[in-house]
């Protein structure tokens, strides 16, 4: 397996190679993602107590889960970086964290929209409410901590560490902020015995959910391939690729 | 070398600084004060509310008052290059930035120890839930420290790095402060509070021993 790994942590062919699966990420995103939300939004029945809200769901659960699974496909990145000392894994870091970021966002989002009519409140100091906005706040400090260093391979290293420090404390957040407070029902889909949710919900909520996954791919590969070539622009290999690009633009 | 004496030499010279120094020992000290000053104007003076809120003021601003004094400890020896010195000494690197740590807390923390009885005048606070309070500062300030310490190495290179680190490690308090102010709410209440004072050890024993090697790893990138 690392033979056939091994040349991906040379970033030209990773440049190459993201160029390649780009257009299938984003034809699985947009089929999965149409599918779905159509589904969910139009066709699957109205929860018998929540009525039509509860559609919310089909955006809201996809995007909670991945801004956890963004943090820690992040914090592998940088311990891959800090273990092995590739370059490679350090510029996923930066390439993940807005993303990351983006997908906090939209779950706080259509969670406060939801929670205004069924808990009668836009916001309410509940553990997984308050551990998703400091997990928000996590991203933030990444985010800017990367952006205050000059020397970016520099800064890369440095934003590893604290994505590392950081996703020891998020069980340790977690858990604290759920004996504080809750009030948020507990999780419907992950449970090992069979799901509360039903099924003519369930499909859609799953097709949305690996959709929001080649959603996060798509734009990490595109924003992977830029950062890529922000850092390397004084190699030789990408002098020669934007020659080429230039000629053929001529 | 024993390591033990290199541990209390480098405390020593920490302390030395901070003495020689004296703007270090008292700045955060008022700066404490201030805030506490703040709250009951903020809310308004009344005895009951002020109760209420009393020890939850008194964390934040230790807490605040910690990220001050932690911003500034690695700076100036960044800058006139002992801090290199010792990472590139035979000494292990972790052991000398542990000392420093602690060195440092210890300035903070006794004095604000001795100050902090005015929170039972400015609060109309009890002397037992004081005490709890100051014994959470006193186990889960160190755990604060160590967090805040992580994100000063981690901004050690950067010119304006004051507000990014508190952007980076206030996040990290959380647990800490949660139970903290859950000790200090269960004795209020009259329960028993040791099982959030043994967590909040437990949290101090692990921060103690990951803290060095996050703090030395950054440091060692910031000095490239």
């Amino acid at each position: 397996m690392w033979k056939w790994l091994h040349p991906y942590a040379k970033p030209e062919v990773t440049y190459h190679f993201c160029a390649k699966l780009i257009p299938w990420l984003w034809l699985f995103t947009f089929g999965l993602l149409v599918v779905g939300t159509v589904w969910g939004l139009a066709f699957s029945p109205e929860d018998y107590q929540q009525g039509d809200t509860v559609r919310i769901m089909y955006i809201h659960v996809p995007a909670a889960i991945w801004s956890m699974g963004a943090y820690s496909s992040m914090a592998i990145a940088a311990l891959i970086g800090f273990v092995w000392q590739i370059r490679l894994a350090d510029m996923a870091i930066s390439a993940i964290a807005p993303v990351g970021a983006g997908f906090t966002v939209i779950a706080l989002l259509t969670g406060a929209i939801w929670g205004k009519p069924m808990w009668g409140t836009w916001w309410e100091w509940d553990a997984r409410l308050t551990s998703e906005l400091i997990l928000f706040f996590q991203y933030i400090g990444i985010i800017a901590l990367y952006h205050a260093f000059e020397d970016k391979q520099q800064g890369a290293k440095i934003v590893g560490i604290l994505a590392i420090v950081g996703v020891i404390n998020l069980p340790i957040i977690h858990f604290s902020v759920e004996w504080w407070q809750t009030l948020h029902q507990g999780a419907s889909i992950t449970k090992l015995e069979k799901p509360s949710v039903d099924t003519s919900l369930l499909w859609p909520l799953l097709l949305n959910i690996l959709g929001f996954a080649f959603f996060f791919a798509s734009l990490v590969c595109m924003r992977l391939r830029t950062e890529i070539l922000s850092r390397e622009q004084h190699r030789p290999w990408v002098k020669a690729l934007v020659m080429e690009k230039s000629v053929d633009g001529v | 070398m024993n390591w033990w004496h290199v541990f209390f030499t480098v405390m020593k010279k920490e302390w030395l600084l901070s003495f020689r120094q004296k703007s270090d020992l008292i700045n955060p000290l008022a700066f404490f004060l201030l805030v506490l000053t703040l709250f009951p104007i903020a809310v308004g003076p009344f005895p009951k509310l002020l109760q209420q809120i009393g020890p939850g003021v008194i964390w934040v601003a230790a807490v605040l008052a910690t990220l001050l004094a932690a911003e500034r400890m690695f700076k100036q020896s960044f800058h006139d290059g002992s801090l290199e010195q010792q990472a590139l000494s035979s000494v292990p690197f972790s052991l000398t930035l542990i000392a420093k740590v602690v060195a440092n807390w210890f300035v903070l923390l006794v004095p604000l120890i001795l100050i902090s009885p005015v929170t039972l005048m400015f609060f109309h606070l009890n002397f037992e839930i004081w005490f709890v309070t100051i014994l959470t500062l006193i186990i889960g300030g160190l755990t604060i420290f160590l967090f805040s310490a992580v994100g000063a190495a981690l901004t050690v290179s950067l010119h304006r790095g004051s507000v990014l680190m508190a952007l980076l490690v206030i996040p990290l308090y959380i647990p800490v402060l949660i139970f903290a102010t859950g000790a200090i709410n269960a004795a209020s209440l009259g329960f028993a509070y040791h099982g959030q004072l043994a967590i909040l050890g437990a949290m101090m024993i692990v921060s103690l021993l990951a803290a060095p090697f996050a703090m030395s790893t950054a440091i060692r990138v910031g000095l490239g």
